[in-house]
Parts: structure tokens; C-alpha cells; sequence
């Protein structure tokens, strides 16, 4: 019993929020991998993380008229989605473009709403809430809604996964074959948004990136196909999610007195140490020689920048 | 002959903003042809390619593969595009892009049947691929991403294989042996094939049949009709010399010309 002490301060299985913040850090952690697999694996990380900017706007947009910032962080990323597809965001040239207008703009609109929030409830919470997360205070009722979304944006990467998956290496090869390349990526896009919008209300709207990107970028070190890529990213974006949690609740009793320390501060910390791990060659020969995937090994190959193609 | 051509294409017209790119184009490729599309850079090779995968809706023109109008998502045709990006930091083995010709285009989720696992077994070892059929495809070389491109749009069991330049930025040797996969491939497969290049020496050996595109205009005919002095020359404005010397063919121009796309020296000899 003392054993599990050390690990686990008082209370943390009975507590309610702890319970919301162990699913809502699952299920979103989870969501955010497989898409960000697919972001990853398609170059759109810039994309990614212009919709985390968007989804500020939304969130706090909410925060002022006084609705769920779920609906908000959502919401306002699908608009971004849309906007950036309608700007050309699946032109290859056009794409940076794309996302640098609908981002800066976004992020205007996220200045005016955190000032107005700011005046009107007189307390700097609601900047703190929308860009960095407050998983401990997530009303239970908003779980079957996160739930929902996320079997649907799962369902939606499962139906268009073998097109997506074509259309990320040669658009040319992908109308060859009659596919509707720009639904396709239209599809994505708007995954990509429910995405970033759910792991918004864990991690905050800023922070999403992290979970979006960090895992995936570790898992398609380590694996040789998207599927293992997909499978390691949920695990290691699950196990930052939930040790994140435990942390922060820990850290309540690490400092007499204190308030305890963020939890998307220990998440986006542990993803970022599983980042570095993953680099060090002894982990990718290790995982090499017990999976014998042929990982690409030893001098870092230059990336192809995908806008020279 | 009374089958109908694997290929028809009659008086195709295309133009981009008001500038004729493609001005009626019309020739014909039969059953287990390996023909060649040969023209400098940017006279249209790959948007004659494109018209006839569909992508590319014609001014003018009708286009049939056998016998019937094509529709847009023909499974007949197999497509090999210039540039297909898969950076080595992908995780996408040479065997899953292979598979993934079988099925890239349909939604929703399917378990592969141990058939298609058998095909794509044969396909790797069609293409001579078994080797480094577990490793990333961004981590091979060129002539070996080739190849599996080559068996990505082969297994899917087109009539006819369109490849847009994919001997460029090849090295001589990886040029040979990729020559030599397409021609034992097409004649084991039956499949024809169109093959665009900016330079003919390598293919020499190989083709049946040659349709050149010069300024919007093409012709085709044999290899025989269209490797002489005349013809070369007219098709690319100047003097080119044929010759045959111990029962080899070499395509040598004028030397001193300004010109990348005419073989100034005989780099390559065919028997």
C-alpha cells in the first residue's frame, strides 16, 4: 500500500473530476493521434496548428456570449477549415498562403475576444482556461458529447483512409485513379478541426498542437506502416494524457499550500521528452532489432520540402 | 488483328488560356505495343498523358480504350506520374504501397484476402522488388522507387501502362535495367505500354512504336519509319545523323548545338 502511495497522492481513484479528466485525456489523446498521424504523414502540421489559432478565437469567442466552449473550439475550427480550403490550402503553392492569412486573421479575432472576456468577468481564468486547458474543471455531462465527436471523426478517417492515404504522395496519381481529391482533403481538414477543437478542452486551445503532432512525430520514427504508427501514437498520447493528470494532482501536494501545477504543462512535457527519446539512435536500433522494421538509421536524411514538389 | 486497339486517340485538341498545347493529336497503340512519346520539355507529353487518363478534358477529340469511351476512373490503365512523394521519414514500406494499388481508391475498411496478399507477393517478385520489399519507400534509390511504383500500377492488371518521364534522373545503369523490367513486364503481363522521354537512345531497344509531339503536333509510326536521318532532323529542327555500324543503331546530332534535349554524343548504342 505504501508503495502505491508514492505514486499516487489521496484520493486521486475517488475523485470525480480526476475520473472526466482520465476519459476526456483518453479519448481525445486518442482522436488526436490518428489524425495527427495523417498530419504528420501529409506535411500539414503548419495547417494543424493554424486551426489550434482558429480554435482560440472560437473558445473564446464562446467564453463572451456565454456558450459551451466545446461548441465554440469546434465550431470555429470548421469554419478555419473551410476558409483555408476556399483560400487553396490543397494547392501546393498556395497552401503556406492559405494558412498564414486564415491564421492571422483568427488570431486578431482571439485578441479582441480575450480582451472582452477579460473585462467582463474581471479575472485573467478565461485566458488561462481557452489557450492552456483546465481538464479538472470539465463538466461530466460534456463527456457522451466528446465521446460522439470522437467515434465520428474516427469513423470519418476509417472511411476515407485508403484515399487520404494516396492522395498525401501524388495528387496526380490520386485524380488518376477518379478520386475526389479536394473532398477528400476537405474531409481532413474538418477531422483535423473536431480534433484540435476536443483536445482543446484537455489541453487548451494552444497546447493542442502538441498533442496533435508530438505523438505522431515519435510513433512514425519508431514504426514501419501508418497502422503501427497510428497504434504507438494513441498509446504514447494516452500514457502523457493520463501520467499528466497524475502529476498535476500530485503536484498539489508537492509545494505546501499550493495550487498544484498545470496538467497540460506535464502532458506537452512528456510528449515532448518521448520526442527526444525516440531520437537518440540507441532507442531506433533497439526498436529496430526487436521489430526488425528497416527503420532508416544513423545520418538524419534530408526532408524533401514538400513545397519544392 | 481483329481485336480493337488497347489505345485510340483521334484528333485530340487541348488548350491552355488560348494557347494550343495539343493541336489534333491522333494515334494508336495495339495489345502488348511498347510505345514511345518522345518530345523536348514542355511540347505536352504529360498533358497528352493526362487527357488520356482523363484528368484533362479535351477541346476536341474522343479518346477510347478498347473499343469504348473512356471513363474517368478507367481500371484498364495504369499510371506511373512523374513525381510521387514519399519522404523516408513516412512510415510506408514498398510492399504496403504496392497493395495499396489494389485498393487506393475504394472507402471504408476491408481486410486484404490472402489473394491479394499472393498478388502482391507476385507483383514484388515481377518487378524484382523482394529484396527491399520491408523497407521505407523513401529510403530507397531511384531506380528502386521506380520499380515499385512500376508494380503499384501494375497489379491492379491494366491493359495499358502510362509512364510520364520516369527514366529521368535515373543514373545509365538504373535507366537499363528499368527499360529491360518494363519490356519483360509488358510482355508477361500483356500490357501496353506509353512511356514519355525527352530522349529515345535508352528505349531503342525496346520500342515498337514511336509518336512524336513537336509543337503541339504529333506523328507516330514504327521505330523503323521514324529513326531516320529526315524525319529525326525535321522533328527537331535541325540536322541529326542515324547511323548503323555493325548492325547498331546510333542517333547522334550535330555537334556544338545549343540544344540538352538532342544526344550530342552516341551516349548509348543499341544492337
Amino acid at each position: 500500500m505504501n508503495a502505491v502511495r508514492v505514486f499516487f497522492e489521496p484520493g486521486f481513484f475517488a475523485s470525480g473530476p480526476v475520473h472526466v479528466a482520465l476519459v476526456i485525456g483518453a479519448v481525445t489523446a486518442i482522436v488526436s493521434a490518428v489524425v495527427g498521424v495523417f498530419t504528420v504523414v501529409r506535411g500539414q502540421s503548419f495547417a494543424g496548428h493554424a486551426l489550434t489559432d482558429v480554435a482560440t478565437t472560437g473558445g473564446s469567442g464562446a467564453f463572451f456570449f456565454g456558450i459551451s466552449p466545446l461548441v465554440g473550439f469546434i465550431g470555429s475550427g470548421v469554419i478555419g477549415a473551410g476558409a483555408m480550403d476556399l483560400i487553396g490550402v490543397q494547392r501546393v503553392r498556395s497552401r503556406d498562403m492559405a494558412t498564414g492569412i486564415v491564421l492571422g486573421s483568427a488570431t486578431g479575432l482571439a485578441a479582441l475576444f480575450l480582451y472582452l472576456d477579460a473585462t467582463k468577468s474581471a479575472t485573467t481564468g478565461a485566458t488561462q482556461q481557452i489557450l492552456f486547458g483546465s481538464i479538472f474543471t470539465i463538466d461530466p455531462s460534456t463527456i457522451p458529447l466528446v465521446v460522439i465527436l470522437s467515434a465520428l471523426t474516427l469513423a470519418v478517417i476509417g472511411l476515407i483512409y485508403r484515399p487520404l492515404l494516396i492522395s498525401s504522395f501524388s495528387a496526380e496519381l490520386t485524380r488518376a485513379r477518379g478520386i475526389n481529391l479536394r473532398g477528400v482533403g476537405l474531409l481532413f481538414m474538418i477531422a483535423m478541426a473536431v480534433s484540435v477543437g476536443l483536445s482543446s478542452i484537455a489541453v487548451g486551445s494552444i497546447l493542442s498542437t502538441a498533442l496533435l503532432i508530438g505523438p505522431a512525430a515519435t510513433s512514425v520514427r519508431l514504426t514501419s506502416s501508418i497502422r503501427a504508427a497510428m497504434v504507438l501514437a494513441c498509446a504514447l498520447g494516452v500514457v502523457a494524457a493520463w501520467l499528466g493528470v497524475l502529476f498535476a494532482y500530485d503536484s498539489f501536494y508537492w509545494i505546501p499550500s499550493s495550487q498544484g501545477l498545470p496538467v497540460s504543462f506535464f502532458i506537452v512535457s512528456l510528449i515532448f521528452v518521448f520526442y527526444l527519446v525516440s531520437g537518440l539512435s540507441i532507442v531506433r536500433r533497439g526498436v529496430d532489432w526487436l521489430t526488425r522494421n528497416n527503420l532508416p538509421i544513423g545520418s538524419t536524411p534530408a526532408l524533401t520540402s514538400k513545397a519544392e514538389l | 488483328m481483329s481485336d480493337p486497339p488497347v489505345l485510340e486517340v483521334e484528333k485530340i485538341c487541348v488548350s491552355f488560356s488560348g494557347r494550343k498545347i495539343l493541336d489534333e493529336v491522333s494515334f494508336e497503340i495495339r495489345e502488348g505495343e511498347f510505345t514511345g512519346l518522345i518530345g523536348s520539355n514542355g511540347v505536352g507529353k504529360t498533358t497528352l498523358l493526362r487527357t488520356i487518363l482523363g484528368m484533362q478534358r479535351p477541346d476536341a477529340g474522343v479518346i477510347r480504350v478498347l473499343a469504348s469511351p473512356l471513363s474517368p476512373r478507367s481500371r484498364s490503365l495504369g499510371y506511373v506520374p512523374q513525381k510521387i512523394a514519399i519522404d523516408t521519414d513516412i512510415p510506408m514500406r514498398a510492399r504496403d504501397f504496392v497493395a495499396l494499388g489494389l485498393d487506393a481508391h475504394r472507402y471504408g475498411f476491408a481486410r486484404r484476402t490472402a489473394h491479394q496478399h499472393q498478388l502482391v507477393e507476385e507483383m514484388l517478385h515481377d518487378v524484382d522488388a523482394e529484396r527491399f520489399a520491408n523497407h521505407r519507400v523513401g529510403s530507397l534509390s531511384g531506380g528502386e522507387q521506380q520499380r515499385v511504383f512500376i508494380a503499384h500500377a501494375l497489379i491492379s492488371q491494366p491493359r495499358l501502362l502510362l509512364l510520364d518521364e520516369p527514366l529521368a534522373n535515373l543514373d545509365p545503369k538504373s535507366v537499363q535495367e528499368i527499360v529491360a523490367l518494363l519490356h519483360r513486364v509488358a510482355r508477361d503481363h500483356r500490357v501496353a505500354i506509353l512511356l514519355s522521354a525527352h530522349e529515345m537512345n535508352a528505349l531503342l531497344p525496346v520500342m515498337d512504336r514511336i509518336v512524336y509531339v513537336t509543337d503541339g503536333r504529333a506523328a507516330s509510326g514504327t521505330t523503323d519509319e521514324v529513326v531516320r536521318s529526315e524525319v529525326l532532323s525535321k522533328l527537331y529542327g535541325h540536322h541529326v545523323d542515324v547511323l548503323k555500324l555493325h548492325g547498331r543503331v546510333l542517333v547522334v546530332a550535330e555537334p556544338g548545338q545549343d540544344n540538352e534535349d538532342i544526344p550530342q554524343h552516341p551516349t548509348f548504342t543499341v544492337s
